[in-house]
């Protein structure tokens, strides 16, 4: 109980603390807009075109964007020792990650939600028919995204370089999510739809092994 | 408007709980090692419940080290560290109160949202009421709804100050209490020291030099290069292990 407790209790304080910046959120948007539209403005694809290059490229950017948005994650903890007083505050540290990685989770999501009618417009590519599907994957990888980004900030945070450890430690990790994702959102936007059940799956199972091995090892993460 | 009756002269009221039992705190053997280097070495102490212990010695002789292994945030590489006299039912049991350099709050919560949080986050019961106490003991309450990021240096260590007694810790640490504090902080803080003292609570401290908190020391232990090399129980002076003549 304390370890759902503890959760909510630094979810509230995660959201709280974001929505009073907005600094994460206005940099993730304005990002992967940018990158939406300078992919558009460089590659000027054809409508056939933009329905097999498209999604890969939403979600590259979704992933760039992510190791900017995960950057700060534990790396503001840092500024006044925050995280040893959670430490010491919380009887479960997975908690700790917990909060941060739904909120993390939630963040990248909203801002998927806001991008997906200007990708839809850029692109040409009609996303409603399949929304449900796609908010599907969008949640699956974004919580994958999320579950290591948030681990690897961690361990990031506490080292030299910190600032290109992380990118460089994310993005080949998250290559399978990456790769799935996007194959499996090309067969939902193309002019015959087909749901990849086996991709969904995946990408199901790559967040629950994540979230176990955070789970199982996330304490030592944390240890200075 | 409701009569607050909590003063800081009050201390005792609020910080004594009924759940506080005596703890005090057994280094055996503690080695610290960061690579290579030792921070620690076979520290073995023994400080009884309601102490008032000052550690001393130069910068990098471990005293930070000692008292955020005290405080569990870092974990020894050998040894073995425990808190006598700590009931399972005390609020305070294994987590002990712990103010370092920084304030451990967060910048961008008000002070009342920060304490709240801590509140909750150690299943203090009723973390409102809790923190609306400790904010009128440190003299906070009138800026409560201030974020932490425009409080002052005296102000930040008193909000730090409640952060780590939140949840009426048994054992309290500090780590250079008077740090960046003028006259005037120094006093409040030795006697906010001295009433969370003598309420029971055993207090660690790490300090540079005699001043008006050291005055509250009923034990001083000086530290070198990672070891315990004198103790006012071993028979030296509390006035030369302060200015580190005590080796």
């Amino acid at each position: 109980m304390s370890l759902l407790s503890n959760t909510a209790t630094l979810l509230g304080k995660e959201l709280r603390t974001e929505f009073r910046s907005r600094e994460l959120l206005t940099t993730t948007v304005v990002f992967i807009l940018v990158v939406l539209i300078l992919f558009s403005f460089a590659i000027n694809p054809t409508s056939e075109e933009s329905r097999e290059f498209g999604p890969g490229l939403l979600w590259l950017a979704i992933l760039f964007a992510a190791s900017l948005m995960l950057q700060p994650c534990f790396l503001r903890e840092q500024a006044n020792d925050t995280l040893s007083s959670l430490r010491l505050a919380v009887s479960d540290p997975f908690s700790i990650f917990l909060a941060k990685l739904i909120a993390n989770t939630l963040f990248l999501l909203l801002t998927e939600v806001l991008m997906l009618p200007l990708f839809a417009a850029f692109y040409n590519i009609p996303v409603l028919p399949q929304l449900h599907y796609l908010l599907l994957v969008l949640f699956l990888g974004s919580l994958g995204v999320s579950i290591a980004g948030t681990a690897l900030s961690a361990i990031s945070a506490q080292a030299r370089m910190r600032e290109l450890l992380l990118p460089l430690l994310l993005l080949p990790l998250l290559t399978p999510v990456l790769v799935v994702s996007a194959t499996v959102s090309v067969s939902l936007l193309d002019r015959e739809p087909v749901v990849q059940w086996k991709g969904i799956g995946f990408l199901a199972v790559f967040d629950l092994i994540f979230l176990t091995a955070l789970w199982l090892f996330g304490e030592y993460l944390l240890e200075e | 408007m409701p009569n607050f009756k909590f003063r800081i002269s009050d201390w005792s009221i609020s910080v004594t709980s009924p759940a506080l039992s005596p703890t005090g705190l057994r280094f055996e053997n503690i080695d610290k090692r960061y690579g290579g280097l030792f921070a620690l070495r076979r520290v073995s102490l023994e400080i009884a419940p309601g102490e008032c212990v000052v550690l001393a010695g130069r910068n990098g002789s471990g005293k930070t080290t000692l008292l955020r292994i005290a405080s569990r945030i870092v974990r020894p590489t050998a040894g073995k560290l425990s808190f006598p006299g700590a009931s399972s039912e005390s609020a305070g049991n294994g987590r002990p109160g712990y103010v370092a350099h920084t304030t451990m709050v967060y910048d961008e919560l008000t002070a009342e949202e920060n304490l709240v949080l801590f509140a909750k986050l150690q299943d203090v019961e009723q973390p409102a009421v809790r923190a609306e106490e400790l904010l009128h003991e440190v003299g906070l309450y009138e800026r409560r709804n201030s974020p932490v990021r425009t409080f002052s240096r005296g102000m930040r260590q008193r909000i730090a100050i409640a952060r780590a007694l939140i949840h009426r810790p048994s054992v309290l640490l500090f780590d250079e209490p008077a740090t960046g504090l003028d006259p005037t902080g120094i006093s409040w803080l030795a006697k906010t020291l001295g009433e969370v003292n003598r309420s029971g609570c055993t207090v660690v401290m790490s300090l540079h030099g005699e001043s008006e908190i050291s005055a509250l020391a009923s034990r001083a232990v000086q530290l070198d290069a990672g070891s315990v090399v004198a103790d006012t129980k071993s028979g030296a002076s509390l006035r030369s292990i302060l200015t580190f003549g005590g080796c």
